[in-house]
């Protein structure tokens, strides 16, 4: 198991170095200056020259790689552009917002996704199990960023004064105004009120997508001889299907964890787009925008990183769950 | 089905002959219209015939994988449809010169006529720039179904090429490939996408090109998945003892029996792809406005959200169909091919 584990661990770091090196020549190769888009038009060359090295711009490139890898194996990300800041610190400030996101979104997707599917497996050819189908394939099909504003339109504060009913969520930003005024129990309804529609639009999708994989694993497992020992045992329905056939039929969707959390941080830039969520997601787009390399390689790279590790999680929990992988 | 594309190319031959004439004088995408219209006449009315005809042919030796995979796919009652519907778009994104209420940039009266809700002139309103929103969906549907399609192409061939080489030769060339195959799959597409696209200016080459070339590697697992299984089966050694060259075994051998997963994954691919170039034009690095693609339009709408809804809801509605029906072929095909779920 340990072997495992270390073997896994040690294939990942050639991974990260491979894409570290895509990221920036990527980056890097790429027609345009982004010292033009900091200055006035009207300053001298020796000034646009001078600012070029500041950001160590005037290097050639193998230098530059060579620097910034050295760089970054030390934990110095460099000096954002368009924040005048450090990238560590404007990393640290918006990633936790992502992660908060992004975490309940994938909480609630697997939940109510292995909820679903289960329900749809062992009612199979019941109506429910035919209604579920067509709106989970519904909701797959959808784009989060349309699901979003379609929610927007139905559930956010002006649409409950244009359309007239009770509930609203706030549509925008992670505080209400008067966030700091609140007491602790009043800052947490606050942040989960708000919390509220990027989530949804976020773990829908991917709601449907589990729910659909889990019920297929579902059926293949609910056919094998040992579930219908247990029902010839006569133990309860309920007993059966989750002491039993769940815990295998669980096996396949860890690797989705690892498959989805990618699909999960695109759909994040969107979600924070629309929702003026300040998250990592948005950020990285706008750094995008004003050409702000450190930022930008620096926040791929985190991504990068964050999915390895995903997978990595997932390819352990498969191995502790399923003997059978661990004396690979 | 014949006889629905028969009397849909005819009904648009015979309400609208004069746009027929204008168009056989137009620009190629107009002359292709009328050309696809005539054509789609043709092939179903000599389809319908020889449906009628075709006998069933005795001493017939024994069905192939792809004639019980048709068989399997024709019961699937939800696929068919699926089907239907994709043929249909396609079909439609092609005489959409014909068939379109009116132009996709054409802008009527700014002051009267613009943000005007569903009415008979204007089923599905107009925009901000009174541009009839039902046209600029049909020729939006073009640029999806073209992106879609073209994008999926190439990073089939490119996936298949790679996976199959990977799995036959397995080593180093194996290890080479999957190590770069891994790199790329770790990354978010999106974020990969967008920062390739933002950085090169966004033109549709670039986008076709950077959709292909994100979208390969998933491919070249599958196609490498079964090589290796199948590399091991006995035709395989028996084309080695014959003495082929390896690029027969290959190409003529191996890929074609591999080809039933990727054709699954290509299809789901599409819909997935339409998504995220819808996706790449809100952001506004897809096509460039004027031109109509579905994801400018929900982002247009999205500043008139709660005054005009129709602007975001209807180019969303179509998304969603289009990929609901590619899905359904994808869950068709993937249930007719895979021999464990026949019974």
């Amino acid at each position: 198991m340990t072997t495992y584990v270390l073997r896994r661990l040690a294939g990942a770091v050639p991974l990260i170095l491979g894409i570290a090196t895509i990221i920036f020549f990527l980056v890097n190769l790429a027609p345009g200056d982004p010292t033009l888009l900091l200055i006035a038009p009207g300053v001298t060359d020796e000034v646009v020259q001078q600012m070029r090295e500041n950001f160590g711009l005037d290097q050639p490139v193998h230098i530059r790689y060579v620097r910034w890898m050295a760089a970054m194996l030390t934990g110095d990300f460099g000096y954002s552009f368009s924040h005048s800041r450090p990238v560590i610190d404007v990393i640290a400030d918006f990633l936790p917002n992502t992660l908060l996101l992004t975490v309940c979104a994938l909480a609630i997707a697997f939940v109510f996704g292995i909820v679903l599917g289960t329900i749809q497996a062992v009612r199979q050819y019941s109506a429910m199990d035919s209604v579920l189908s067509v709106v989970l394939l519904f909701f797959y099909s959808m784009p989060s960023f349309w699901l979003a504003l379609m929610l927007i339109l139905t559930l956010s504060l002006s649409a409950r004064n244009l359309w007239e009913w009770p509930i609203w969520f706030p549509a925008s930003g992670m505080n209400s105004v008067d966030y700091d005024y609140l007491s602790l129990a009043g800052r947490i309804m606050d942040r989960a009120r708000h919390l509220v529609l990027p989530t949804l639009s976020l773990s829908l999708v991917l709601t449907a997508g589990i729910a659909r994989y889990m019920r297929g694993s579902m059926l293949e497992v609910i056919r094998q001889d040992f579930v219908r020992t247990a029902q010839a045992k006569g133990l309860p329905e309920r007993v059966v299907v989750f002491k039993h056939a769940l815990r295998n039929a669980l096996i396949p969707i860890i690797t989705l964890v690892g498959l989805y959390i990618p699909v999960l941080f695109s759909g994040t830039v969107f979600i924070e787009l629309i929702f003026a969520w300040p998250g990592m997601g948005r950020t990285l787009v706008d750094a995008i925008f004003t050409r702000d390399y450190p930022l930008v390689m620096a926040g791929t790279f985190f991504f990068a990183c964050m999915v390895v590790a995903a997978n990595l999680v997932a390819d352990v929990l498969y191995a502790v769950v399923d003997p059978r992988i661990r004396y690979d | 089905m014949a006889l629905g594309i028969w009397a849909g190319m005819l009904g648009v031959l015979i309400t609208r002959p004069s746009r027929v004439q204008v168009a056989l004088g137009g620009a190629w995408d107009e002359k292709l219209a009328v050309f696809t219209l005539f054509v789609g006449l043709l092939v179903s009315w000599l389809w319908s015939w020889w449906d009628v005809r075709r006998t069933v042919t005795p001493g017939r030796v024994g069905v192939s994988q792809w004639d019980l995979a048709v068989i399997a796919f024709s019961r699937n009652r939800t696929a068919v449809a699926g089907l239907i519907v994709v043929v249909a778009l396609y079909l439609v994104a092609l005489v959409t010169p014909l068939i379109a209420p009116h132009g996709p940039n054409v802008q009527y009266d700014l002051v009267t006529m613009r943000l005007v809700g569903l009415s008979a002139e204007h089923p599905l309103g107009t925009d901000q720039f009174a541009r009839d929103v039902l046209s600029r969906l049909l020729y939006g549907a073009r640029i999806s179904l073209t992106i879609g399609f073209v994008a999926v192409g190439i990073s089939v061939s490119i996936g298949t090429l790679l996976g199959s080489v990977a799995g036959f030769f397995g080593g180093v060339v194996d290890g080479v490939i999957m190590r770069f195959v891994d790199m790329v799959i770790s990354f978010p597409r999106l974020v990969l996408l967008i920062t390739i696209i933002a950085i090169f200016e966004p033109s549709i080459f670039l986008i076709i090109a950077v959709l292909g070339l994100t979208l390969w590697p998933s491919t070249a697992r599958i196609v490498r998945g079964e090589v290796l299984s199948l590399r091991e089966r006995e035709f395989v050694q028996a084309a080695e003892a014959l003495g082929y060259p390896k690029r027969r075994i290959i190409f003529r051998h191996l890929v074609p029996n591999a080809l039933a997963p990727v054709i699954v994954a290509a299809t789901l691919g599409i819909g997935n792809t339409i998504v995220l170039e819808a996706g790449l034009s809100f952001l506004g690095l897809g096509v460039q406005p004027p031109t109509a693609s579905w994801g400018t339009m929900v982002a247009a709408g999205r500043n008139n959200l709660l005054d005009a809804w129709w602007l975001s809801t209807f180019p969303g509605l179509a998304i969603v169909f289009t990929v609901l029906s590619f899905n359904l072929v994808g869950d068709g095909l993937r249930d007719a091919l895979d021999p464990r779920l026949r019974s």
